[in-house]
């Protein structure tokens, strides 16, 4: 419970260190760093042995780099979410351990032997599959994220958390393992008529969501493993339904039931919920696709400028549910003057993108943006401009421009800007 | 290879002369027996699709609803705490804070009777008969006002009912949205001047937590280092568990077994069994005699740490005061039940906790 909690208190009181902390940081003082002078424990003794970590844990001092709720949002646990610290990551892949998390009805704990999959419905033979059986269909390996499609939803009146953990943290970018949805489809047959899936979840929540079959057919995967093992419990194990590019509610936990039909199932999820409130009262549906969006990482609220002015790194993510981002544009002066960033790393479509900038911070006050551009040519729009069509009771999809300010002493905050 | 066990014995032989497979398909899984896709089939769909025979009333879903749902939903589907609202709402969809209910916002009926046998009780799903889910969609309309309280819904009449906001769902038209094509962005002196128009640190909703890793490593590792600001988290670290449990005396079983009867009152949020797991409420396993606040790994309300840290434990007096009026008890717990009114209950209910800690 209390574990690892600093406050926000400590958090600014770190700050106030930190700029201080700068000046003697690495450089060399007359009697010589004790880092080097004094002979540390771990570069005398022995540490454990091979055996003491039979499945491997961060290091210790990484211990505050875990996921985070924020308790005033539910009632429960269980039907909740918890938060990527994005602030604390590097590269595209997300860590197995730190993506985030959304439950409905808790954890299943499903145990892999009574795992069955059943597919059914307007197909020529339904069929059940054991997990064994999906493994000998032909395997293939894809990075996607998942973004919630209520990430950034807190903040369509407004600037309301510090930190894009808890702005932008409902994402995490994995590799897949898995086998094509297309290729269990053919195996069962699908009737013409069959224009649409209903997928299942094996959970406490019966999660449903019902998927047009062109989409099925085209890049859906069903998989097994993430970042090479096994599904994590919270993440579906041992089965998950991957579905590209498109909202992360849809991409079905603890798969257990596949169901082919002529028209579309209309369950909650795809009505009292995941549909997009509009300012004159209706609201669209099977808003599916995610659009282009970035967050710079660092700085940001929960990573702010520890080393005073000087060259500075600036990082952040970039993401589309329509395809690749070939560029980022970013802005440290609240957007009267972009640059392209650096990106960096592998691009894969409907995966996150990592960019960088390097600056040389003069320690003036800094307001940060990122700006992303995909494939297809769509820009991400600002908040604004978001809120001047879709008001500010839709909830979804909100990809708007973040803007982090910085302060003298290095110090990030959440804010809207002219 | 064939799907068919009786012919696994002819597996080898089939797969040297190529058995007779649909073309592009491996032969894999087997099918699915009718009586496997009826039970876990329990979609329903707008037109009536998958609704199984059967009906029920507002009268009988109303104590079906006051049983089994309004300690989370409130009498009046009005959502205790923080739990869902399923009534009211209506006219509130284009204003300020729209409040989206089954009668306000809900396209289709299906979508209740699907739901509710799927997913509720929270905690207890898939346990309601076909009768009951019946009733409990004819009392969620009654609390919208959608039918009168002398109403039964059926298979049959199901297709009769309409939502009032049947008609408030439109496509995606995102592509059509001004910003949304391709087009060029200004790089330079884009504008004359910025200034920041609001700020998340005014609201102050973010959680304590995720300070920034330099902060506290700064000065040595952050291991070794004391926490920064530790007191801001009630102390676990002067845990008083107490090792003695009180009142190791024998129980009394008709009472215990009364008080069996009643925690299904309890059941949606507690667990009781040994080795139960926390749910909504904290795991109640040996709660009797247990430290106040005490579940392994149950995130409490701050009412609740606050009474953990003044060190309390659960003795019949403290149980017979909190389950007359949680609220009372406790300001602010998160417990959203509204008590137990009569004492014979709560003493049986008392007694039966006693029971499951020995
Ligand atoms: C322990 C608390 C609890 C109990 C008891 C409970 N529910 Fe729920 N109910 C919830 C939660 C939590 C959700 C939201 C679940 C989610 O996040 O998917 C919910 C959601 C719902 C919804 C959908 C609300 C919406 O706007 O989308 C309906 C309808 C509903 N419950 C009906 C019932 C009925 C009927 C019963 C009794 C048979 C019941 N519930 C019992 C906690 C409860
Ligand atoms: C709607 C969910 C809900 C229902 C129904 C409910 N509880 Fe609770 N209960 C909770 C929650 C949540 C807490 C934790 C309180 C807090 O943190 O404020 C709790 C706490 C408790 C505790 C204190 C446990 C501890 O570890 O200190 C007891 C005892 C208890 N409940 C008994 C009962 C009994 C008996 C019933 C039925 C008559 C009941 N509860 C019904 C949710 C519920």
């Amino acid at each position: 419970m209390s574990e690892a909690r600093s406050t926000r208190r400590g958090f600014l009181a770190g700050g106030a260190i930190a700029a201080g902390g700068a000046l003697v940081g690495g450089a060399a003082r007359a009697a010589g760093d004790p880092a080097i002078m004094e002979a540390q424990p771990w570069a005398r003794h022995l540490g454990d042995g091979v055996d003491a970590r039979p499945y491997g844990h961060p290091s210790a001092f990484e211990k505050d780099v875990v996921r985070r709720d924020v308790p005033w949002l539910t009632a429960d646990a269980q039907s909740s979410v918890n938060f990527t610290p994005l602030h604390e990551l590097d590269g595209i892949i997300t860590p197995n351990g730190l993506c985030f998390e959304r439950h409905h009805g808790g954890i299943a704990e499903v145990d892999p032997a009574q795992y069955r999959l059943m597919i059914h419905g307007l197909v020529e033979t339904p069929l059940v599959f054991t997990l064994a059986d999906l493994k000998r269909f032909p395997r293939v390996n894809r990075v996607h994220f998942l973004e919630c499609a209520a990430n950034s939803g807190m903040e369509w009146r407004g600037a309301q958390l510090n930190g894009c953990q808890f702005t932008h943290g409902m994402i995490h970018n994995v590799m897949y393992t898995g086998v094509r949805l297309s290729d269990l489809l053919a195996e069962a047959g699908v009737k013409t008529a069959g224009k649409w899936l209903l997928a299942e979840g094996g959970d406490a929540s019966g999660m449903t969501r019902s998927i047009p079959m062109e989409k099925a057919l085209d890049d859906c995967l069903v998989a097994f493993k993430m970042n090479g093992e096994a599904l994590r419990p919270e993440q579906g194990y041992p089965v998950r339904l991957v579905v590209p590019g498109w909202e992360g509610n849809m991409w079905i936990k603890w798969l257990r039931r596949l169901e082919v039909g002529d028209a579309p199932w209309e369950q909650r999820e795809e009505t009292s919920k995941y549909t997009d409130l509009l300012p004159n009262g209706k609201a669209r549906r099977f808003t599916w696709e995610m659009d282009a969006k970035s967050v710079i990482t660092s700085p940001s609220p929960q990573a702010p400028i520890l080393h005073g002015k000087g060259p500075t790194v600036l990082t952040g993510i970039a993401w589309s549910g329509r395809g690749a981002i070939p560029r980022v544009d970013v802005t440290i002066d609240g957007g009267m003057n972009w640059v392209e960033a650096r990106l960096d790393g592998p691009s894969f479509e409907k995966s996150i993108h990592r960019f960088y900038h390097e600056f040389d911070w003069d320690g003036r006050p800094l307001l940060l943006q990122s700006r992303a551009h995909d494939s297809t040519g769509y820009v991400q729009p600002t908040k604004d401009e978001l809120r001047k069509v879709r008001g500010t009771n839709s909830i979804y999809h909100n990809n708007g421009i973040q803007t982090w300010a910085v302060n003298e002493n290095g110090e990030a905050e959440n804010v809207e800007i002219s | 290879m064939s799907r068919f066990p009786e012919a696994l014995g002819l597996a080898f032989a089939a797969a040297l002369i190529a058995a007779p497979v649909a073309a592009g398909t491996l032969g894999l899984g087997r099918p699915a027996l009718p009586e496997e896709i009826e039970a876990w089939n329990i979609d329903v769909r707008p037109d009536g699709l998958g609704l199984p025979e059967g009906s029920g009333s507002v009268e009988v879903g109303e104590e079906i609803f006051t049983e089994k749902c309004a300690m989370c939903h409130g009498d009046f589907g009005e959502g205790a705490g923080r739990w869902p609202q399923l009534a009211g709402g209506a006219g509130t969809l284009t204003g300020a804070r729209p409040v989206k209910t089954i009668g306000s916002y809900w396209p289709y009926l299906s979508t209740v009777y699907d739901y509710v046998r799927r997913a509720m009780p929270f905690g207890d799903a898939q346990s309601l008969s076909a009768d009951d889910t019946y009733a409990l969609v004819a009392y969620l309309l009654y609390l919208n006002d959608l039918v009168e309280d002398d109403f039964t819904l059926s298979k049959e009449n199901f297709a009769e009912v309409e939502m009032p906001n049947a008609g408030g769902f439109v496509a995606d038209d995102r592509a059509a949205e001004p910003f949304a094509k391709p087009h060029e962005v200004c790089m330079t002196g884009c504008k004359a001047s910025v200034a920041i128009t609001a700020r998340a640190a005014v609201l102050d909703v973010t959680p304590e937590g995720g300070a920034p890793a330099g902060a506290e490593t700064e000065d040595g590792p952050a291991a070794a280092a004391p926490e920064p600001d530790a007191k801001a988290e009630p102390a676990v670290a002067t845990d008083p568990a107490p090792a003695a449990a009180p009142a190791e005396a024998a129980f009394d079983a008709a009472l215990a077994a009364a008080g069996e009867t009643l925690f299904k009152k309890c059941k949606a949020c507690h667990k009781i069994e040994e080795g139960g797991k926390n749910g909504a409420g904290p795991a109640l396993h040996g709660v009797f005699g247990r430290a106040i606040g005490h579940a392994d790994g149950f995130r409490y309300s701050k009412a609740f740490e606050k009474l953990a840290e003044d060190g309390g434990v659960w003795d019949a007096a403290a149980l017979d005061a909190f389950l007359a009026s949680p609220k009372d008890f406790a300001k602010g717990t998160k417990m959203s039940f509204a008590g137990l009114k009569s004492a014979e209950e709560r003493a049986a209910m008392i007694e039966y906790l006693k029971s499951a800690s020995q």
